[in-house]
């Protein structure tokens, strides 16, 4: 198994982590870098432990042991917010919107909190609110601004997540399934997004079951099963690997 | 309305009904109804700033106003106090001093609960505020101090600050503190506070993972919520002149400032005033027989209120000001409609 | 030393009996909140409603109150199908569980008071039956029929209940449904039609808990409140979905409540199960067995 190029220091490192819910072991001793810029993917089946995964680096969930470093700091400790604070974003596998507040406002939400609570980087009410509607148009919701997220289409909502994580301008993203139940066009519609979005230098680590995307879209694979990661390297050479061959048989 | 415009037109309104009202209320009693309908108005706008805007209900209004209530009975005692101790008698707190302490006091009870429970689900706060009342309830009975179930009496002051009769200067009190919380809330909804509120209300998980510190923010809501509800409570001893745990922490408190936003809308500072006034109005007039000599027991008002908060939070929960909202969305839909098709 | 300790053994005693009757009380809870999810915070009231119904009918049929109660079961059974059935339609089809359910059984509770106080009155009402009054002495222990009848009847329906939900067919599906609602609709059985069931049976515990109630002690219709800080408390600290863990929670805060009142009097009571309620939830939230 080679390994991609490592860079010099991982802007995310994580070593040692584990998770248990009472007596279920959901994660063991995980070890894995992510390097600034980089398009990792990650895969497994259902139940391998991928969204409790994102949910412990991202502080949702409380890792039992282990440590994670962002960008050399340590996070362990701090809250999801904070996290999310320091440059770590994550879209939700189900989206979960502001379903009472317009498509506007759920982009001012994460902008006020994140981008105008970091020191001097304040906006304005107005470029606040000309940021939130430049985030939409990247998206293709530029016209659906004033409505509210329950007048959208799935692949609709998606995008409204994808925007809301990016609203926070972080240096990593965590995209949770956010192309399950969508077409093939509809897929290629979000790659697209978070293509765009790794050229502007966000370091994106997607989780993803359709294997189609996950393989154009990643520089790095890594594969979990049973919450045991089994597998880190280049796409081609993990999917060749025969371990992963059987932990797909089923699939 | 641009938020200058909204206090010049409160003080106005306020200035206009304390005047009015000089004149008009002909009776004693209609300061009372007054004073009550009032104060009905901060406990529905404290209520829905933790209930409504950030989604976190709160069952336990009774403790926070009794306390607030209760403190200023012990203030009230104070002079006595210091006499007997010290033999020098502090001077008499004046009553807008009481409200502030009354309200610190009571901030801070809300504090303490949210900081125990807010970091578990809503559920767990609702059910430790329901179970607080009782609490409360059981330590004032305890309390000699200030009577403990046998009750205090409170004499009113001699002179009023304001002129006119007491009853008039704690209705003018309360009018006053019912401005200042409409204009907080008003102030919060648009504010980045009110937003942040309002993520927590639709998807906590998501306001936090957008940056929200919500844990902060439900502490500053149950305070400021708490507070309100301590000031609301503060004047009471002089108005009932006699304080005892089974009125002052009567259920009625807990319904209505439940019923009143639920009823009257819960997405803005609006429905909790409707509500109060709608609802407040209501129990006031029955309890006087509608002015037609029925003879209506008190609870029989607290049933009807109590059931229709059943029915509006099963068929219009948002309230008489969504049900207003909704219906003008559809004559603007339906308008548009026939605009079209005049168009085409 | 030798007449506290007399004392501290009667407040124990009276303690464990006290328990056998908050287990029958809390039940119905830990099958609708800790199972369902379902936060019926106006559990008091249907409790009440059974001690009412046991007061009434008892005052035109010269019957065993406890007795009533076994009658009443079936009742309070479709009382509880119907509410559900509310529940589920104005709420849980909706996808608003939150604060809207809450209010729906905070009316509820509130307009059950309400109720009892209009048509009942704030007096005291009791049931006269031939075990309220005379006690056994069990060696060196002073059981007062009152309550140890209550008790056993308690646990054994506790006890009942906790064999119907772990061997009957239906009763693990409630079981599974409290865990995993998909994998019960993979099974083709409905999780709607299966919580309707629990909760059914949630409710028509209280009409024997109810009973046991007026026969324990006299009651007037704001009793319910006190009840609300214990229920919840014990829920909590049993593991919100372990029936022995409840049990064992309602034994400790029963023998909690006792001694506090043998010590300090009868009206710091209340207060310790709100205690309790606050301290596991700041400090385990688990409950004292865990949760899976």
């Amino acid at each position: 198994m080679s390994e991609a190029p490592l860079l010099a220091v991982p802007l995310l490192s994580v070593t040692g982590l584990g998770k248990r819910f009472g007596g279920f072991i959901a994660l063991d001793n995980i070890e894995l870098t992510v390097g600034t810029g980089e398009r990792l993917g990650l895969i497994g089946p259902n139940g391998s432990g991928k969204s409790t995964l994102v949910n412990c680096l991202c502080g949702t969930l409380h890792n039992e042991t282990g440590s994670v470093r962002f960008d050399g700091q340590k996070l362990d400790g701090l809250v999801t917010h904070q996290r999310t604070r320091l440059g770590l974003a994550r879209s939700f596998q189900l989206p979960r919107p502001f379903h009472t507040l317009s498509l506007v406002d759920n982009l001012r939400v994460p902008l006020t909190f994140t981008v105008n609570a970091r020191p001097g980087h304040r906006l304005s009410a107005a470029q606040t609110d000309a940021r939130c509607h430049e985030l939409l148009h990247q998206v293709g919701l530029a016209d659906k601004a004033r409505r509210l997220p329950r007048d959208l289409t799935q692949v609709e909502m998606r995008k409204l997540e994808l925007a809301r994580a990016v609203a926070t301008q972080p240096r990593l993203l965590f995209a949770d399934e956010a192309m399950a139940g969508l077409s093939p066009a509809e897929v290629e519609e979000i790659i697209a997004v978070l293509l765009r979005l790794n050229e502007e230098g966000i370091t994106i680590v997607l989780i993803e079951h359709i294997m189609r995307a996950v393989m154009s879209f990643s520089t790095r694979l890594i594969v979990l099963v049973a919450g045991h990661k089994i597998a880190d390297g280049l796409p081609q050479e993990v999917m060749a690997n025969p371990e992963v061959e059987r932990a797909y048989l089923g699939e | 309305m641009r938020n200058g415009s909204f206090w010049i037109a409160a003080a106005g309104f306020g200035i206009a009904f304390v005047a009015l009202s000089r004149v008009l209320f002909t009776n004693e009693y209609y300061f009372f109804a007054a004073y009550v309908v009032l104060q009905y108005i901060v406990l529905s706008t404290a209520w829905n700033i933790l209930g409504g805007y950030t989604g976190y209900i709160n069952f336990g209004t009774g403790a926070f106003f009794a306390i607030g209530a209760y403190s200023s009975a012990v203030l009230h005692k104070m002079p006595a106090l210091t006499e007997a101790w010290f033999g020098i008698a502090t001077p008499p707190i004046p009553l807008p001093v009481m409200i502030l302490i009354g309200g610190i006091v009571s901030g801070v009870l809300g504090l303490g609960t949210g900081y125990l429970t807010l970091r578990l689900r809503g559920v767990f706060f609702a059910i430790a505020t329901l179970a607080l009342t009782v609490v409360v309830q059981t330590l004032i009975v305890n309390w000699d101090y200030v009577g403990g179930s046998r009750g205090i009496y409170i004499i009113r002051p001699a002179d009023a600050p304001l002129g006119g009769g007491y009853i008039q200067y704690l209705y003018t009190l309360m009018l006053v503190l019912a401005v200042i919380s409409v204009g907080i809330a008003r102030t919060i909804e648009r504010s980045r506070l009110g937003l942040g509120f309002a993520a927590i209300r639709d998807d906590e998980l998501a306001a936090e993972a957008g940056g929200v510190p919500t844990l902060r923010l439900k502490l500053i809501a149950t305070t400021l919520s708490g507070a309100l509800m301590g000031m609301a409570g503060a004047p009471l001893p002089y108005y009932v002149t006699y304080l005892d745990p089974t009125s002052s922490f009567n259920l009625a408190y807990a319904v209505n400032s439940v019923a009143m936003p639920v009823i009257g809308g819960m997405t803005s500072w609006v429905g909790p005033v409707i509500g109060a006034i709608l609802l407040g109005t209501i129990q006031q007039l029955g309890s006087v027989g509608f002015f037609l000599d029925l003879n209506i027991p008190p609870t029989f008002n607290l049933l009807i209120v109590g059931l229709l908060l059943i029915l509006f939070v099963i068929i219009a929960p948002n309230g008489i000001v969504g049900l207003v909202t909704a219906h003008r969305r559809k004559r603007a839909g339906a308008l548009a409609a026939v605009a079209a098709r005049r168009a085409a | 030393m030798a007449v506290s300790l007399d004392l501290l053994v009667d407040a124990l005693v009276a303690g464990i009996l006290l328990g056998g009757f908050y287990a029958a009380v809390t039940v119905g809870v830990t099958i609708s909140f800790g199972m369902l999810d379902i936060a019926n915070i106006a559990q008091p009231a249907f409790i009440l409603l059974g001690s009412y119904a046991a007061y009434i009918v008892t005052s035109y049929v010269r019957i065993d109150p406890i007795l009533v109660g076994f009658i009443m079961t079936p009742v309070f059974y479709v009382i509880g199908m119907v509410t559900y059935r509310l529940y589920y339609y104005a709420f849980e089809s909706r996808g608003e569980q939150g604060i809207q359910g809450l209010a729906f059984f905070f009316g509820l509770l509130f307009v059950a008071e309400v109720s009892l106080v209009l048509v009942f009155g704030v007096d005291y009402r009791f049931v006269e039956a031939p075990y309220i009054g005379p006690s056994i002495h069990l060696w060196v222990f002073d059981l007062p029929l009152r309550m140890l009848i209550p008790c056993v009847v308690s646990l054994v329906m506790v006890g009942l209940l906790q064999l119907y939900l772990t061997r009957s067919f239906i009763g693990r599906a409630i079981l599974a449904v409290s865990q995993d609602p998909l994998a019960l609709q993979l099974m083709a059985a409905s999780p709607t039609r299966i919580k309707q069931i629990a909760f059914g049976i949630s409710i028509a515990t209280c009409a024997l808990a109810g009973t046991f109630l007026i026969v324990i002690q006299p009651v007037e219709p704001s009793i319910g409140r006190d009840y609300i800080g214990r229920i919840f408390a014990i829920c909590v600290l049993g593991g919100m979905t372990s029936i022995p863990g409840m049990v064992a929670a309602s034994m400790l805060i029963g023998i909690v409540e006792s001694i506090t009142a043998t010590f300090t009097g009868p009206s710091w009571a209340p207060a310790v199960a709100f205690g309790f309620l606050l301290a596991t939830l700041a400090v385990r939230p688990s409950g004292l067995l865990g949760r899976q």
